[in-house]
């Protein structure tokens, strides 16, 4: 009995482990001759180029000091270090002699020409969704348009059994969702192009959803906001904590611009993803990706000079704002404290100006003319002075200057007029002596 | 003709009476410890005593200080060691050096009339003396200081 349970179990085994194999294993596509770059229409190709920049693919497939495509930049992944490979159309360590036919498995598959599993640091679960058409102009674009270089690639780093490329089927088996974009009938067709170019070929998900432990998007966090590079890819949801809901136009002109007025600028990771990438798309597919992400965030279009939010950072980062706001407590400040400011009882020669009565008259003038020529040795307090600003100061400055000590010191009624004031009695000339 | 005491000695001039005190004492009299910067009484640099009080000498016609005692840095202490002096120097106040004879003078005025300053007050009454290298935390301190050393003084004599 017992030994018929463990013949059943290890016939089972044997069965399973078959299975996998048989799903697991992939034929190899034949070689073909590199195709020529002229056996691609040029619309074809312009089209791949947008295409190329809007995935990043040269971020990725190109190290820090190689030629584009050609590979070997280090991504470090929670499991090892991961190089890229040579795109370029290099026959012998590049793709060039990959059809259509292989080119399209690899992206829609995640399965090289040989048949071998790719790992998921390429974001073949995103690409998968893309048409046959943009891959056709991917590929075309690839092989017509960059320069095959011979750049051998560089061993991962991976520790057995991560290293195992047939165990990537398992992953794909829990993870990957094969198809492409199915429109939401009920969205726009602005929104629809938008969530196909972000699921698909921008493949925002891949640094702006978290991942589970076996690396993969988790489907129920999407847009949650991930670390990325020793850098944090924000939320692409309301939960986004910028003080202004980024919506349509703060993404439209983040994509076109690299920054935003009210939200930020493209910075790290990001700043290629913008600058080297989302760029070269039309204008169109820009708006398109914003009205889809605008609606991840749900914001409305709320004007954000009225958002309170703005106005109490502006305020709060307006320093010492009395003085900025009051030139008369500045110019005091500067010129007339040195002397005219007492601590806890005043001393003579130093007049406290707000119970001088100079300051409390119906009429400035007494204070507009020593302002203006001060108060000689032989005047006043015998062996003082105090300098004139006849020729330091204009009169908006007196102005200003004894404006702000009626209001500050005192309770009587403002000065009208001031300025005129100062204009009529600096006309009148300094005072004889 | 303007006739006034500066640094204990009497002086007459011959100048226009609207000539800035500050040209007479650098120009004609040949003190340069005091400073020439914005001329219009913004900065402080040119601060002297007319009658122990610091007054901007930019903004001062001659004529008004006829018959005042005018002190400027040189004529502070005889041996250049009045307490702001000396925490001057063991502060390593000045940067530049450029506003530090204005500062000084501005101080010791500060000092005479307000003997316990707080930082409060160091600040309003500093405020009008300007230093473009920024050493505003250590001209504090040497008030400070300079205040602590009178107040001693004082009561060991």
């Amino acid at each position: 009995m017992i030994k018929r349970i463990l013949t059943g179990g290890a016939a089972l085994a044997v069965l399973g482990i078959g299975g996998f194999a048989i799903y697991a294993w992939h034929p190899a596509i034949d070689e073909i001759a590199p195709p020529s770059a002229d056996s691609f229409p040029e619309a074809q190709i312009e089209k791949g180029r947008q295409l190329a920049s809007a995935g990043y693919c040269a971020s990725c497939h190109t190290s820090a000091d190689g030629a584009a495509y050609a590979g070997n930049y280090p991504m470090e992944t929670d499991f090892g270090t991961i190089y890229s490979t040579n795109i370029t159309p290099d026959p012998e360590t590049g793709i060039g002699t990959w059809s259509l036919a292989a080119f399209e498995r690899a992206m829609r598959e995640g399965i090289d020409r040989d048949g071998a599993h790719l790992f998921p640091a390429f974001p073949f679960d995103h690409f998968a969704k893309m048409t046959d058409e943009d891959i056709a102009a991917l590929y075309a674009y690839l092989m017509s348009s960059v320069e095959p270089v011979k750049a051998t690639h560089t061993e991962n780093d991976l520790p057995f059994p991560l290293n195992q490329r047939f165990l990537q089927a398992g992953w794909k088996m829990l993870y990957f969702d094969k198809g492409q974009y199915e429109p939401e009938t009920d969205q726009s067709e602005a929104w629809n192009r938008g969530a196909y170019l972000v699921e698909g070929v921008t493949h925002c998900g891949a640094c702006h959803t978290p991942r589970n432990a076996f690396g993969a998007e988790i489907a129920t966090q999407q847009f949650a906001g991930a670390a990325i590079d020793n850098w944090i890819a924000p939320a692409l949801t309301s939960d986004n904590p910028s003080a202004v809901a980024w919506n349509k136009d703060a993404f439209f002109q983040y994509m076109k611009t690299g920054t935003t007025t009210y939200q930020g600028s493209a910075a790290g990771p990001m700043a290629p993803v913008v600058h080297a990438g989302l760029k070269d798309l039309p204008d169109e597919d820009l708006l398109a990706i914003a009205t889809y992400l605008g609606d991840q965030v749900g914001a409305d279009d709320m004007a954000p000079m009225s958002n309170p939010a703005v106005e109490k950072s502006l305020a709060a980062g307006a320093p010492q704002a009395d003085y900025r706001k009051e030139e008369g407590e500045r110019l005091y400040a500067t010129a007339c404290a040195a002397c005219h400011y007492n601590s806890v009882q005043i001393a003579e020669g130093r007049p406290d100006l707000g119970i001088n009565s100079a300051v409390r008259l119906d009429d400035p003038t007494n204070l507009v003319h020593v302002i203006l020529d001060g108060v000689h040795a032989d005047q006043g307090m015998e062996g003082v002075v105090m300098p004139g600003y006849r020729s330091a100061l204009d009169d908006q400055q007196i102005a200003s200057i004894a404006a702000y000590l009626r209001d500050s010191r005192t309770d009587k009624a403002p000065w009208v007029d001031l300025e005129q004031t100062v204009t009529e009695i600096r006309a009148q000339g300094a005072l004889a002596h | 003709m303007t006739s006034f005491t500066i640094n204990g000695k009497v002086i007459e001039v011959d100048v226009e009476d609207d000539t800035p005190l500050l040209w007479v004492i650098r120009d004609e009299i040949g003190l340069q410890g005091t400073k020439f910067g914005c001329g219009i009484g913004m900065c402080g640099a040119c601060t002297v005593h007319v009658g122990g009080r610091a007054t901007r000498s930019c903004v001062t016609p001659v004529s008004a200080v006829a018959g005042a005692e005018i002190t400027t840095i040189e004529g502070l202490d005889p041996e250049g060691a009045h307490p702001v002096q000396t925490a001057w120097r063991e502060l390593r106040v000045p940067q530049c050096g450029y506003c530090q004879s204005g500062q000084i003078m501005q101080a010791a005025a500060l000092l005479q009339d307000i003997p316990e300053p707080t930082d409060d007050d160091i600040d309003a009454v500093m405020t009008g003396n300007l230093c473009r290298c920024m050493t505003y935390t250590r001209i504090r301190e040497a008030v400070r200081d300079a205040a602590t050393a009178m107040k001693e003084a004082a009561s060991n004599g």
